[in-house]
Formats: C-alpha cells, structure tokens, sequence
C-alpha cells in the first residue's frame, strides 16, 4: 500500500516534471484577423514576442473570423491553443461559465494593470475576476466624406435637428446620407445602440441588455421612433440588407453616400477604396436628449487562456506582453485603433487622436450590443434591427417579439 | 427515337437546330462564363463597380497565381484530395463487399438491411452533425483528415451499398453457384468472380463519391477548425471572408475549386452517367 | 469406425452453415462504420433534444420543452413554410430537366460536347454556385441588376427581399438540380424502346400525344429517381442558404436544415438541445418521404 503510494507520487512528480521541462516550449497563439493591417500587426508583435523569448517556441495560428467564431467552440474543448483572441463582456461569459477560460487576475495583479488598464478593465471582469487581456479597443461614430459636406455647405452636426437637416440636404442633392450594409447584422446594432445610448443614457442602455428593462418600454419606443425619423425619410443606403459593411464601403468611396456609423477599424477600407485624409472626417454621433452625459461605443478585442491549454505558465507571459505600454503603441499603430495602457502612446493619426479623446471624455463605454447582451438576445434583437429599417410599420409586432425571446432568455 | 430526330425534318429546321444548340448552352452556362471572366479581371475593375462587364484587362495568369501565392489555396486543394481519395476507396469497398452479402445471399436480414443502407442515405444529415462532432472531439478525431474521412466514408456507404446491391444483383446467378458447385471458397467468389465483373459499377460509383466528397461543405465547416486539415470547399468561403470584394481572387478560387470534379466528369462520362442513374435503367 | 475430431466436426458445422455465415462477414465492416457513423448518431440526436445544453458544459434534462416551444417559434413557422416552398419549387427541376433532354435527345455534331456542358453545373460545388448567383443577384453590380436597367426598371435586390429571397435561392439552387435529371431523362430517353416508337407512330401518334402515352411511361424510372432526389435535395438544403443569405434577410430564408444549424452551432447559438429538436422534426418529415420509397423499392424487389 505505502510502495503504491510512493509509486504514484514518483509518477506523478516526473510527469509533473517532464511536462515543465523547459527545453523550447510550444506556444500555441490563435488568432483571428486576415485584414491585412491586423493580420501585420500580430505578426510583428509575434515575431517581437519570439525574440525576447528565445526559449519558447511561438506558434502562431492566424484564421477567417467567422470560422474561428464557429471553431472556438470546439478546440476549447479538445484541442485548445495555449492563447486565443476572443471578445469580452457577454461574449466571454458562456466560456467562463462553463469553465473554458482561465482566471488571469494573477496576470493583472502582476502588471498593475488594475490600474493601467482602468477603463477596460469592467468588461473583462466577471465575478470579481478577471479573465483575460485586452490588447485593443476603439472608438465607434460617424464617419463622413467632409469633401462633400463641404461641397454642399455642411458642417458637423451637434443635435438631432442639425442631424436631420444634414441627411436632409443630403437627400436632396441625390446623395444617400448615410451608407450602411446589414447583411451581418452587427452594422444595424451599431446604430440602435448610439439612438438608444444618446436617447436614454448609458444605465437605461445597460439595463435594456442586461434583460432589466422591456422592449415595449416607453423610453425604448421613443429611441425607435427617433430611429424611424430618418428610415422612413430614407435617409439610409437602399438594398442594405444585402451588403456587408465593406460593400457598403463602396457607395461611401465613390461619392454616392456621405455618412457611415462605423468603428475606427474601417478607416483601412476607407484607404484601400482610394479616399484620402483630406476627404474623410469623423465626429462624435451627435447629442438627441439634451443633457444625456454621453456615453460612446468602445468594444475591446482580447486574448484569452483556454483552461485545457497545454502551457500556460508561457501563456500568461503573452498576455503580460501584449498589454505592454510598447507593445501596445506600436500594435495600434498598425492597426489604426487604441491602445488599451494608458500608458502607452497614441498614433498620431487624427481619426486616433480624435477617438482618444471622445473615448476619455465619455461618461460611460458600452461593449456593442452583441457584447453587451446575451447571445441569444442578441441575434434576435439584431435581426428584429434589420427587420426594422426595412419594414417601420412593424415595430409593435417586433418589439412584442424581442420582449418574448427576451423573457425566455434571461429567465 | 423521340422527339423525331432531326435528320428528318427539312434543312431549315436542321440549321435552326444547330444555331439554337450554342446558343442555348451559352445562356445555360452565363454564370459560369461570369464568374471566368470575373477571376481574370484587375482589381481596378473591381473598385470602380465593373464586376459584370467586359474585363478592361486579362489577368488569368496573375489572378490565379496571386489566389495560389496569398493564400492557402494550394493547401486547401491538397486536403481536399486527401480527403476524397481514400473516402472514395474505403466506402467503395465497404459497399462492393456489403452490397455483394445484400445481392447473393438469401437471409432474413438481407432485406431490411438493404432498406437501412437506403434510408440512412436519405436522411437529413443534420441530425448527425451534433452527435458526430461530439464523437469527433472525444475521440480526438476532430481536426484531422482521418475524421473527415471515417465520417465521410461512413455516410456514404449507404448511397454506394444501394448501388452496388442493385448492380451485383442483376449479374447472372449462375456464376455464384457454378464457383460453390466447383468447392471455390465465398472469398474467392468475391474476389476472382464478382469483383472484375462489377468493375464498371465500381468506376462509376468511385467518380460519384469523388464529386459528393470533393464538394461538401457542411462537414468541413463542421469537422475542422483553422487552416490545416480544411479542404477547397471550405477554404473558398473562408477565402470570400478574407477578400471582400476581391472579387476576382474568389472567383478564382472558386473555379480552381470546381476544376478537379470537373476533369474526373470528363474524364470518365459514361461512368459518371451510368452511376447516377443509380441502376434505374435495369429496373 | 472413424473418429471425427472436433475441429472435423467444427469445420462441417461451418461448411453446412457457411452460406449463413459468410454474408455476415462481408456486411460487418460496412455495418459497423454505418452504426457508428449514422444510425447511432441519429438516436443519440433525438436524445439530446431532450436536453437544454450549450454544448460547452452540463445538460439539463427537459423532457419535451425544446417542442412546446417549437410550437411557439415563429421562425420555426417560417422555416417550415420555406421548406414546404422549397419542395413543391424545386420539383420543377423535373419537368425542366426532361424538356432540356429533349430538347438534347438529337443526333447531330457533337451531341456529346452539349451534353456534357450541360451537365457542369451538377459537378460544381453547391457553395460556387452559391456565390456565383448572389453575386449575379447584387443590386449594384450585378448581372441581373444590369438586365433590370437595359429594360429601363429599377433593379430589384431579391436578396433583401423577404418576399422574394426564398424564390431566389431556389432559383439558384435550381440550376444544377435541373441538370441531374437532365442526364437522368437523356439515359432513360437513350432505352426507350424503338420498337414502340414504330409501332405507335405507324398509329399516327406524333408529338405531345406521342409523348404523353409512349414515351414518358417508359421513362417511369428516371422521374421515379428524379423526384426522389429532388425531394431530398429541397429538404436538405442548407449550402445555398448558408452562402447566399446566412437565413436573412431577418431569418425569411430560413430553412429546418439551416435553422438547426443556427441555433446549435452558430455564433450566437448555444442551443444544441433545441437545434437537435429541429432536426428530429426535419427527419421525421423526411421520413414520409423515406417510407415512400422504401415502400416503392419493397414492391419492386417483391416483382423481381
């Protein structure tokens, strides 16, 4: 019994022993951006992160976004990388609950980044813990063509009157106001969640996603009646449900439209389509219920550790890494968004420069609706989105729906 | 013949005929000739909205050679081959060796399990896709090329033992019984009887199972995770993500996705027709 | 007296019983990977919709909920009223695919090359053509929305269309449908018994009549075939739908098959109990159709 004993513990110990032997350690890093300043971006930290670890073996895996959202859900369970990219807020939630993900508050209690990464670090907490890095966020607004406003004698809108009067103008001239493409959904998420955020205010916002408040809420309805003022004026690009944002792109580039509700990360597009600095602009989406502090979109990207990772101790060392005030000014650098240290430094780009500062002065930062609410809630409350810019006159009979999905979902 | 051929009709009838036929195949093929003339567009075409029009340039060399150089393209259409090319041996002669047992023997499982092998060919395969993947994962099978192979042979073993069944039961039966008469082992029947006997149905089956297996889609998306073991199919929807709106790269890919099942049809027409029409004809 | 050894005896006992078990032994590796692969995975299916799991952690046990909320699913409505369209559509393929093999059914210069051209869409990806018709779709730069434009109309973008998407996708989908029971009319045209032919044109039959009571009896077969496939195709689809529309706009194209896939395994799907409940439905649907055939191939093999 004792020989047992003492033959299980020598097992144990050498197995122990032989799995931390450090002679070139795996790290297995999947990520999931193919656009190509992203897609440098990992690259270059990747490489830099293997320099300055010449013991560990990096290797980085790099795939299609919409597979990695399908896959992920498989190789956390069998076959997991040691670090994966994935989102925060409600989107990490399914994985921490079932225990896919590893607690990293060690990570953020060793790199002060309870401090450094204040802003961010809500969304990254969940219980008192927190349960991965993030390496980049950025700022959600208005993008538009100012060769055109110019054109036309336009300036940036402050209220929703002066909103109204633009797209108006706008229409006029034959030019759709506002470009936009909800194939995917997401893009129509994007602007309810700015109605309602500058209509009710940030808590009423997290409240609706949080399952508190109903759809059929009055001061709901009110943000889709705002919402409604510039569909059935047909201030929207037509056949949007067909076109994915980069399509959408396309109208904005070539002159037939003038506004885009985007994330900074489009600007890329905006580039390869052949526009210029001099031709695009940004401002913060502008104010409807006077007073409302504003509150701004600011999703986050992340790494994570799947629980079943082979090595994690290595794994940490990339989360530490990446979240680095250098390594951070130097990745959105590349990738035209913000650093999540506010101890790194901001590109000097003016669309950056412009989101840091809208970003600084919020009194609040949401996650984006498909963060913010609960998987399920929100592809029905995407698609009711959708729905709604297509066929108005359906609101009662979409919002009565998203109220039932919504009582089965957060019961 | 029906219609009444056409030699019997007057010659203009004849030359009528004879315009129409191009002419019909050219509206039938339009897609097809869309998307060519896509894939070997510049991407300057592309950005100023001329994706339908006529090309203002000839890239068939650079298109293809960039959607080999930028992507994995080249390693997605060798996992496809990886994959088709032993599904199409194993599930054929699963089925030769199932189909024979099913087609000679009288026994009183020989019916319903002909009727099993045809519904499980049937059924809507959503209904295995989560249990599979489950199965995948737990057996670490997930992820690789022999997962998707064992799947796939497995599926189709029910379409290709219902074929072969039908067609070794039409062969003459005295074959079989002058082999035992003569004290030839079963085996040897199978082996040196049957088997050259059915090669023609095991030509045909080998193409059809190539086209199913080369183009399904749902079991690679399913099946795999990232780019190693992900075959054409797959890796073309994952190539529109990459590329939008390069729309000259995906059509590339695309046709180069098409090509290989293509070739085998040409290749082996009477085969792949005789298989398809699943023994209709000796019905 | 001979002694018989018992492997004597163990060797007579299988030589007498060999025809009994030797079928055995040629169906059990096809049976196995067929047990595991299929016919497991469908009972396993059914047992999971009893279930509310999300696939990453612990299933709760829920008895029929996941069907009572079916009930109650309004795209579960939709899905099956999209199916339902689906099948009695694409059942055209059937009559189109016989008029095109007529049509083909001529001996002239190079019959073959037409035939095999026809043939191509069959051979390519469902996912190609796919993408091949929603960009042919696209409203700003596609082929139909040029058509659209040279006859002076506004371009309609059928895609967004809720009403029209369903119609759309099985337009595509319809193509190379057509072209498989085109090579199954062109094969049961090529043994159509001449012999008939001549005596029912002696009779003065010609064309439609000729068509209706000669030929397209004996082409029983080939449209047997044709509608089977076809009906399994309609209630199989998934790849046009998870290409062309993802089952938008706003979930209107959305069919069992992509349905089931959405709420299972999809991004914002976690659902597996409830999409295996959606399959079972869809099976037992296919299973009407399954039994029909069945049936059919039972009394034929009962002539034979």
């Amino acid at each position: 019994m004792y020989n047992k004993i003492k033959l299980t513990l020598i097992s144990l110990l050498s197995v122990v022993l032989i799995s931390s032997a450090s002679f070139g350690r795996d790290l297995v890093i999947t990520f999931d951006d193919m656009n190509p300043g992203p897609k440098a971006a990992f690259e270059n930290a990747i490489a830099q992160f293997q320099k300055e670890n010449p013991d560990i073996n990096v290797i980085a895996n790099n795939g299609d976004r919409e597979e990695h959202k399908a896959a992920i859900r498989n190789f956390l369970i069998a076959d997991a990388p040691d670090v994966t990219s994935w989102y925060p807020g409600n989107r990490m939630r399914p994985f921490v609950k079932a225990g896919l993900f590893e607690d990293v508050s060690d990570v953020w209690d060793a790199n002060n980044f309870h401090e450094d990464l204040a802003a961010i670090k809500p969304t990254m907490t969940i219980g008192g813990k927190q349960w991965g890095v993030p390496y980049s966020y950025y700022q959600w607004g208005v993008y538009y063509r100012k060769d055109i406003f110019d054109e036309n004698g336009l300036s940036e809108p402050t209220n929703w009157a002066e909103f109204k009067e633009v797209c108006a103008k706008l229409k006029s001239k034959g030019i759709a106001p506002i470009t936009i493409g909800t194939k995917y959904l997401w893009t129509a998420a994007g602007v309810f969640d700015y109605i309602n955020l500058r209509t009710n205010g940030y808590k009423v916002h997290n409240d609706l996603t949080a399952g508190k408040i109903k759809y059929t809420d009055p001061r709901i309805r009110k943000t889709f009646e705002y919402w409604a003022e510039l569909v059935n004026a047909g201030y929207f690009l037509e056949n949007h449900s067909s076109m994915s944002w980069q399509d959408a792109v396309v109208p904005f580039a070539n002159g037939e439209a003038a506004m885009y509700v985007m994330g900074n990360f489009s600007v890329d597009a905006y580039k390869n389509a052949g526009l210029t600095y001099d031709q695009i602009d940004f401002f913060p989406f502008p104010e409807i219920t006077p007073g409302v502090p504003r509150a701004e979109e600011a999703p986050a990207d992340a790494f994570f550790i799947p629980t079943k990772a082979k090595n994690k101790s290595d794994a940490k060392k990339w989360l530490a890494f990446v979240a680095r005030p250098d390594v951070q000014t130097e990745w959105n650098k590349t990738i035209g968004q913000l650093p999540i240290n506010s101890k790194a430094k901001v590109a000097d780009d003016k669309f950056i420069k412009q989101g840091f500062e809208t970003l600084n002065s919020a009194a609040g930062l949401a996650q984006f609706y498909d963060r913010d609410a609960v998987a399920e809630m929100a592809a029905a409350g995407m698609e009711g989105f959708q729905e709604f810019m297509m066929k108005p006159e359906r609101l009662d009979k979409i919002l009565k729906r998203l109220d039932k999905i919504q009582a089965k979902v957060y019961k | 013949m029906f219609p009444k051929p056409i030699h019997a009709f007057p010659n203009k009838y004849q030359l009528i005929y004879k315009i129409a036929l191009p002419f019909v195949l050219i509206i039938w093929l339009l897609p097809l000739i869309a998307i060519f003339l896509t894939s070997v567009r510049s991407a300057a075409d592309i950005n100023t909205g001329n994706v339908f029009g006529w090309p203002s340039q000839f890239l068939l060399i650079e298109n293809y050679s960039e959607v080999f150089r930028r992507s994995k393209a080249i390693l997605y259409l060798k996992n496809s081959f990886l994959i088709t090319i032993p599904t199409v041996l194993l599930s054929v002669s699963l089925a030769c060796l199932a189909g024979y047992a099913l087609a000679i023997y009288r026994f009183r499982w020989s019916l319903p399990l002909f009727f099993i092998f045809v519904a499980g060919n049937f059924i809507p395969f959503q209904i295995l896709m989560i249990p599979v993947r489950d199965m995948s994962v737990s057996t670490g099978l997930y992820n690789t090329i022999s997962g998707q192979v064992l799947f796939h042979a497995a599926f189709q073993t029910g379409f290709c033992t219902f074929f072969m069944r039908n067609f070794i039961k039409a062969l003459p039966f005295e074959l079989i019984e002058s082999g035992r008469i003569e004290g030839v082992s079963e085996a040897k029947i199978f082996l040196y009887i049957v088997v050259p006997l059915v090669r023609p149905a095991l030509a045909a089956l080998a193409v059809l199972i190539f086209t199913f297996v080369w183009n399904d889609f749902f079991w690679a998306t399913v099946l795999t995770q990232g780019e190693s073991v992900k075959p054409i199919t797959a890796g073309v929807r994952s190539l529109n993500g990459q590329y939008v709106n390069n729309w000259h790269l995906v059509s590339a890919a695309s046709l180069c996705a098409a090509i290989p099942p293509v070739v085998m049809f040409f290749l082996m027409q009477k085969h792949f027709i005789a298989g398809l029409t699943l023994g209709s004809v000796k019905q | 007296m001979q002694q018989t050894t018992s492997f004597d005896e163990n060797k007579k006992i299988y030589s007498k019983n060999k025809l009994v078990f030797a079928p055995w032994y040629f169906l059990l590796p096809a049976i196995f990977f067929f047990l595991i692969y299929v016919i497991i995975p469908i009972f396993q299916s059914v047992w999971i919709s009893f279930y509310e799991w999300d696939g990453l952690g612990e299933a709760e046990w829920v008895g029929f909920a996941n069907y009572i909320e079916l009930l109650d699913d309004e795209y579960f409505y939709t899905s099956l009223k999209n199916n339902f369209i689906w099948l009695i559509l694409y059942l055209l393929a059937v009559p189109i695919g016989l008029f095109i093999a007529l049509f083909l059914n001529q001996v002239v210069f190079g019959i073959r090359f037409y035939k095999s051209l026809f043939f191509f869409p069959f051979v390519i990806s469902q996912v190609v053509v796919g993408l091949i018709f929603s960009w042919f779709y696209n409203p700003n730069f596609g082929l139909l929305a040029s058509i659209f434009l040279s006859f002076g109309l506004e371009p309609i973008a059928i895609l967004s269309d809720e009403d029209l998407v369903t119609y759309g996708i099985i337009f595509a989908g319809l193509w190379p449908q057509i072209a498989y029971c085109m090579i199954l009319y062109l094969t049961g045209l090529s043994n159509v018994s001449k012999d008939l032919m001549e005596a029912a044109r002696l009779d003065g039959a010609k064309g439609l009549k000729m068509l209706w009571h000669v030929v397209l009896p004996q082409l029983r077969p080939a449209t047997f075939i044709s509608v089977v496939v076809t009906v399994i195709g309609a209630l199989r689809s998934f790849d046009m739908v998870a290409i062309m529309t993802e089952g938008g706009p706003y979930g209107s194209s959305n069919v069992l098959a992509y349905y089931m896939y959405e709420t299972a395994l999809s991004e914002y799907g976690f659902r597996l109990g409830y999409g295996s409940a959606i399959a079972t439905v869809l099976f037992f649907i296919m299973l009407v159709y399954i039994g029909y055939f069945l049936w059919r191939l039972y009394k034929n093999e009962r002539e034979l």
